[in-house]
């Protein structure tokens, strides 16, 4: 059996399971859902363009607050690598503070930003940034050093050995610490959203949470692995074999 | 093949000019004798002089990598540096191309001090550097693009470069799905895309099998006659540096110093295997093998 066959069954089966338990009605619906009730509520979140909604805006939050801590997190991983008495001691604080849940950050930004989208973003940057900019700095002091050295040689200078050499080069080391600043960068972003009420799929939770509407929340936190699951499989696993590929870590199959 | 040839000539200059020797005397015409680098040559396209490198090691003092290094090569020429490991001469390419300064002394191009690297000067590293995330057309267009070449010229340069060293079909490939000769000669046209006038190589066939060096001395001869670029060589290949060179100059081992210099006259094209070039070699390897001696002191002798 192949692999797409077996999870097929598999979630069919888990998906019978719980229709089962449900039918037999141990607990209300409005604590134990049914499979029907949720794809109900589904469909309807979609229809009337309530879910659309919510993920364009998620998703566009995602995109700025993301972006910026990416670009902001190569910058800062770069000076961190290039400079020992930085990385000494704000490298050190940056992992200390990556032991901190990125929501925590939601007090100062309410602070600083009031309700804002700004705060959101806040949020969002402060989830992701720590990742890559650690993965940045471990990628460039792992980099060879021959790559700028050649670059060097062949007349690349300062922004543009940078951008042609140096960020290129270090691309296969960071891909992972991008891929895990996307993850802590979605799931700080639903964290926010849901105790910070502006629309998004976060709302959409908590909504159904003010509701009683049980189908409600079940929809969106499928939608929300949905999404994650999206991005993480598709778009970064295929970025990460491409780059195999075309480095010859790998070959294509 | 007549094993001796009349134009055969190897000379051997002490580098301090107190002495010279003639080793192979028996040329029928009158071998060219060698200017000695003395200062001020018009035709200098490189100079060195009294180059010194030092550095302070981790635990205690300063080692002198290279010390009061004199050298003019001449416009056009093919320079070979030979000498054992740890001499310093990888080091001293990287000085000419302009990767690191020299502690002190003074490096000039066409009697002009350099200033950092130039695609004047282009360094072929022993571990060549290529990059891994561009094709090979790509790779070769870099120093182009970095110029600021258009990209339809970029296009077209890279295609002669690349037909140059009979790699046009393989212009999309990427480096890790060619051969270690293939990706030798990627290095050399990139290399000679950006029209260096003096190209500086860094044991650029030591990992390669003896037919693909083979193959590769003959198109480097080839390449080195149809475009007249200086070319400096650096090797630990003693018949290699005969092979190619129009000189040879021995380095000492730690500090790297200019020992001897030699000088052929020898007929191109040449080949590994002639007569000639072997005892020519020969003649290099008996002072080589002092240094190598002294560096496997250094090595081995403080056990």
């Amino acid at each position: 059996m192949n692999k797409a066959l077996k999870s097929f069954v598999f979630y069919v089966a888990l998906i019978a399971v719980w229709a089962i338990v449900a039918r037999m009605k141990i607990w209300p619906p409005y604590i134990f859902p049914t499979p029907w009730g949720v794809g109900e509520s589904l469909w309807a979140g979609f229809t009337d363009h309530s879910f659309w909604i919510a993920i364009a805006i998620s998703m566009k939050r995602m995109l700025l607050g993301y972006g910026m801590s990416v670009v902001l997190g190569i910058f800062l991983g770069m000076v961190l690598a290039g400079n020992k008495f930085l990385e000494q001691t704000l490298g050190g604080l940056l992992v200390s503070l990556q032991s901190l849940p990125s929501i925590c950050w939601l007090p100062i930004a309410v602070l600083w930003f009031g309700l804002t989208e700004k705060a959101i973003l806040f949020v969002v940057v402060m989830g992701s940034l720590l990742s890559v900019t650690i993965s940045m700095e471990t990628g460039r002091k792992q980099l060879p050093r021959i790559y700028a050295m050649a670059g060097r040689n062949l007349g690349a200078r300062g922004i543009r050995l940078f951008l042609h050499v140096t960020l290129p080069a270090s691309l296969p080391y960071i891909v992972t610490g991008l891929k895990q600043g996307w993850a802590f960068a979605w799931r700080s972003l639903i964290s926010g959203e849901m105790i910070f009420v502006s629309l998004g799929l976060g709302q959409q939770l908590m909504m159904g949470r003010d509701l009683n509407d049980m189908n409600l929340v079940i929809a969106v936190m499928i939608l929300i692995i949905g999404l994650g699951y999206l991005v993480d499989g598709l778009i970064f696993k295929t970025i990460e074999k491409q780059l195999q590929i075309r480095w010859g870590l790998a070959t294509a199959s | 093949m007549t094993p001796n040839r009349a134009n055969t000539a190897l000379q051997s200059v002490d580098h301090r000019g107190t002495a010279r020797t003639t080793f192979h005397p028996h040329a029928g015409r009158d071998a060219a004798v060698i200017s000695m680098p003395s200062h001020g040559v018009r035709t200098a396209k490189v100079s060195l002089r009294d180059i010194c490198l030092s550095y302070a090691t981790n635990n205690r003092g300063r080692l002198v990598a290279l010390e009061k290094i004199n050298l003019e090569v001449r416009s056009g020429e093919f320079l070979c540096i030979v000498g054992p490991s740890g001499c310093g001469k990888s080091t001293l390419l990287h000085l000419i191309a302009g990767l690191h300064g020299p502690t002190s002394g003074e490096i000039r191009i066409d009697g002009a001090p350099i200033e950092g690297p130039s695609t004047s000067r282009i360094l072929i590293f022993q571990e060549l550097g290529l990059f891994p995330w561009l094709t090979v057309a790509q790779n070769v267009e870099f120093g182009m693009h970095m110029k600021g070449v258009s990209r339809v010229e970029r296009r077209e340069k890279s295609r002669e470069y690349l037909r140059l060293v009979h790699l046009y079909q393989f212009r999309d490939s990427y480096v890790h799905q060619l051969s270690g000769g293939m990706r030798q000669r990627v290095a050399l046209a990139r290399a000679l895309a950006t029209e260096p006038d003096v190209l500086l190589m860094d044991e650029p066939f030591a990992a390669l099998d003896a037919q693909t060096r083979d193959l590769l001395h003959d198109e480097l001869e080839r390449i080195w006659s149809e475009t007249g670029r200086t070319i400096i060589f650096v090797t630990h290949n003693v018949r290699e540096a005969v092979r190619l060179g129009d000189r040879v100059v021995l380095m000492t081992f730690r500090p790297g110093q200019v020992k001897q210099e030699y000088e052929f006259d020898l007929s191109r094209p040449r080949r590994l295997e002639d007569v000639e070039v072997a005892g020519a070699a020969r003649e290099i390897l008996d002072d080589l093998r002092e240094e190598i001696n002294k560096s496997l002191e250094a090595e081995y002798g403080h056990e």
